[in-house]
């Protein structure tokens, strides 16, 4: 059985070093599937206006269509270039519930993720999604930095 | 906004130095007023029209008795699936595929900011100003009975949406009407999706808007001393504007954000206020079912009682007008009938909480005048109300409560007050537009019309007197009703199909919680 890695991706420049990272333990591993995730930050519980609501669905087609073309397609294209076999995935929620999650489903066993580029106030008060992730995930997790 | 707000205050009051400009603007105000009360007179006197030879409005018992209908052929569906509708809230049942989507919480919190406002507010003041204590008994028991209408309307509001290779989707009443009655081989869907939509545009109009403005401008002229109306009217048709044409989402997503804890904060406030006099609270509850079968001296009596609770408790919660299916018609669910279990909390959360809530605060702050030698109320000059301490009525009685327990807190209604009033207006004028366009097609410009035709309304009904715009609010909201109950009857059947197709499958456990 092969081993799988899922690569989680925030579309900055620092998600290059965790594909960087994730190619040589690859080839070092051998037979290994890479799995790359990029989760949109969304809430079930935020408020939003009825016509918001009534162009949700078209929204969040937009918005995957996006996150595949601009973040993921290159990366996994970049990772088959390298001989590797790798596939993607993106998904709605809360980033590392959802990291954690795809990475269960898939049987993962770990998740690479870079170094949080993120200085806004709200990660000083509730911590980063990296921080959450390695606090909460079921696997282990690498974080390059 | 309050910037914009201050500004335009200030500017008033150096504009109104001069006593001829200032006698202009009033007498504008006069005129507007008068024109408003003539063209809607015969429109308000049909709706509600009483029983031959009683006092008692046809239009309450057609709501009450729809209610109770759908109560009792659901048999208490309120009661049976109120702690799933709990878990739909939470998400216990959302496919974790679909996330991203609108889900049930949204749906709901969506709703909820078109229905609590005002209503909770001043429309209680309202209803116990005038029907007495008694009148909290009437709006509970509708607020519960209400929950059955809502659903109703919300299941077909979903079963029946309009969904478009856009991925965009429009629901609602007309579209269960025309496509629901076409699929029961039923005549004239299309007839009554026509005739609901003239009264939807005029509902949001009037309760959804002018209603709104009038309040509003009412709070803050309570604050800043007496203006004419129609300058709140000018600085609210330009901020609405400014959402709904101009597209400027952040003041729209600001107001969505800060209308929920107004919301907590009103509930926290009126807690606090009733914690404090929490020895009162048995004399009140004695009041209200006192009030409710005896009326203790109001107009009416008892009657006058049942009538303005359940005249408020419906244009509070909005259980059978048929506006929350519009709003919740965009979920994201296979199963139709799981939006009509959460919609079933909105009248709970709006009426039988919030509304109770403001009543409680009104009738032990004793700004309702007790005559002691009969313990009944006492009436103002005119006969129609009961008199208060300082004759404050609408959201003035309900401010001067919460004053009498927290003086500071006015301030807070106020501002309270403005935001309801403007999320609300966001609100119905999405409903408006979705039966504007039902009607006239879904073009930019057909949208634009009826964009600036509601902005011109809210300087209307800032101006105009409390009267008649409640009185039009009232009518044109319950003219909805009218037309949405007489489609849910002919509908029901589908919905009933619908709740044993899924009850049947809970219990075989076909349909599971997913594990987040």
């Amino acid at each position: 059985m092969s081993t799988k890695l899922v690569i989680g991706l925030d579309g900055h420049t620092s998600g290059e070093r965790a594909l960087e990272f994730a190619t040589t333990l690859a080839e070092q591993i051998g037979n290994c599937e890479l799995l790359v995730a990029y989760v949109i930050e969304w809430s079930p519980y935020s408020f939003q206006t009825a016509e918001e609501n009534a162009q949700r669905h078209k929204r969040r087609e937009e918005e995957i269509s996006t996150a595949k073309e601009r973040v993921v397609e290159p990366a996994v294209a970049r990772l088959t270039s390298a001989g590797l076999t790798a596939s993607s995935v993106v998904r709605h929620g809360d980033v590392a519930d959802t990291l954690n999650a795809i990475a269960k489903q898939a049987n993962a066993s770990q998740i690479i993720v870079a170094r949080s580029t993120d200085t806004r106030l709200s990660k000083r008060i509730f911590g980063s999604s990296t921080a959450n992730l390695v606090m909460e995930a079921d696997v282990p997790v690498t974080v390059v930095s | 906004m309050n910037r914009l707000l201050k500004t335009a205050t200030l500017g008033t009051f150096s504009l109104l130095a001069t006593p001829a400009l200032a006698q202009e603007a009033a007498s504008l105000d006069a005129r507007v007023n008068e024109a408003f009360a003539n063209a809607t007179g015969p429109f308000v006197s049909f709706i509600f029209a009483p029983f031959p030879g009683t006092e008692f409005p046809w239009i309450v018992m057609w709501l009450v008795v729809a209610a109770t209908v759908f109560t009792v052929y659901f048999g208490l569906v309120q009661l049976r699936f109120f702690g799933h509708a709990i878990s739909l809230v939470k998400g216990d049942y959302s496919d974790p595929d679909d996330a991203g989507e609108v889900s049930h919480f949204q749906a709901l919190a969506t709703a909820l900011s078109g229905t609590v406002g005002l209503g909770n507010i001043a429309g209680v003041a309202v209803a116990v100003g005038i029907g007495g204590p008694g009148a909290t008994f009437w709006m509970i028991l509708a607020g519960l009975l209400g929950m059955a209408s809502k659903f109703t309307e919300c299941t077909l509001g979903v079963k029946y949406r309009n969904e478009y290779p856009d991925g965009t989707v429009s629901g609602g009443p007309m579209y269960y009407m025309s496509k629901g009655f076409k699929e029961q081989g039923l005549p004239g869907g299309k007839i009554l999706a026509v005739l609901f939509s003239i009264f939807c545009i005029l509902g949001a109009l009037g309760g959804g808007n002018m209603f709104q403005a009038n309040q509003a401008h009412a709070q803050i002229s309570a604050i800043t001393g007496d203006y004419p109306g129609w300058i709140t009217g000018v600085v609210f048709a330009v901020v609405v504007f400014m959402v709904i044409v101009g597209g400027v989402k952040s003041i729209a997503r600001v107001t969505e954000k800060i209308v929920p804890f107004m919301g907590i904060m009103y509930v926290g406030a009126a807690l606090i206020i009733l914690l404090v006099n929490f020895n009162m609270i048995g004399w009140a509850f004695g009041q209200i079912f006192a009030g409710a079968f005896t009326g203790l001296g109001v107009a009416g009596g008892f009657v006058g009682a049942l009538i303005q609770g359940f005249k408020r408790a419906a244009f509070s919660n909005e259980a059978g007008v048929g506006s929350a299916a519009i709003a919740h018609s965009a979920v994201r669910t296979k199963e139709p009938i799981t939006e009509g279990f959460v919609s079933l909390l909105e009248p709970l959360i709006d009426t039988v909480v919030i509304c109770t809530m403001t009543a409680l605060v009104i009738i032990i702050s004793q700004q309702l005048i007790i005559d002691e030698a009969t313990g009944n109320y006492m009436l103002n000059e005119a006969g129609s109300a009961i008199a208060t301490v300082d004759g404050n009525t609408g959201v003035a009685l309900t401010s001067a409560a919460f004053a009498s327990g927290i003086s500071w807190f006015p301030y807070v209604l106020a501002l309270a007050v403005v935001l309801f009033a403007f999320s609300t207006m966001i609100s119905w004028s999405y409903y408006g537009l979705k039966a504007w366009t039902y009607l006239f097609g879904e073009s930019k410009a057909s949208e634009l019309i009826f964009k600036v035709i509601f902005c011109i309304f809210i300087v209307i009904g800032a101006a105009a007197s409390l009267g008649p715009v409640i009185d039009f609010s009232d009518a044109a909201i319950f003219a909805m009703a009218v037309v949405n109950i007489f489609a849910l009857y002919f509908l029901m059947k589908v919905v009933r199909a619908e709740l044993q197709s899924y009850s049947a499958r809970l219990k075989t456990g076909e349909i599971q919680k997913f594990s987040h």
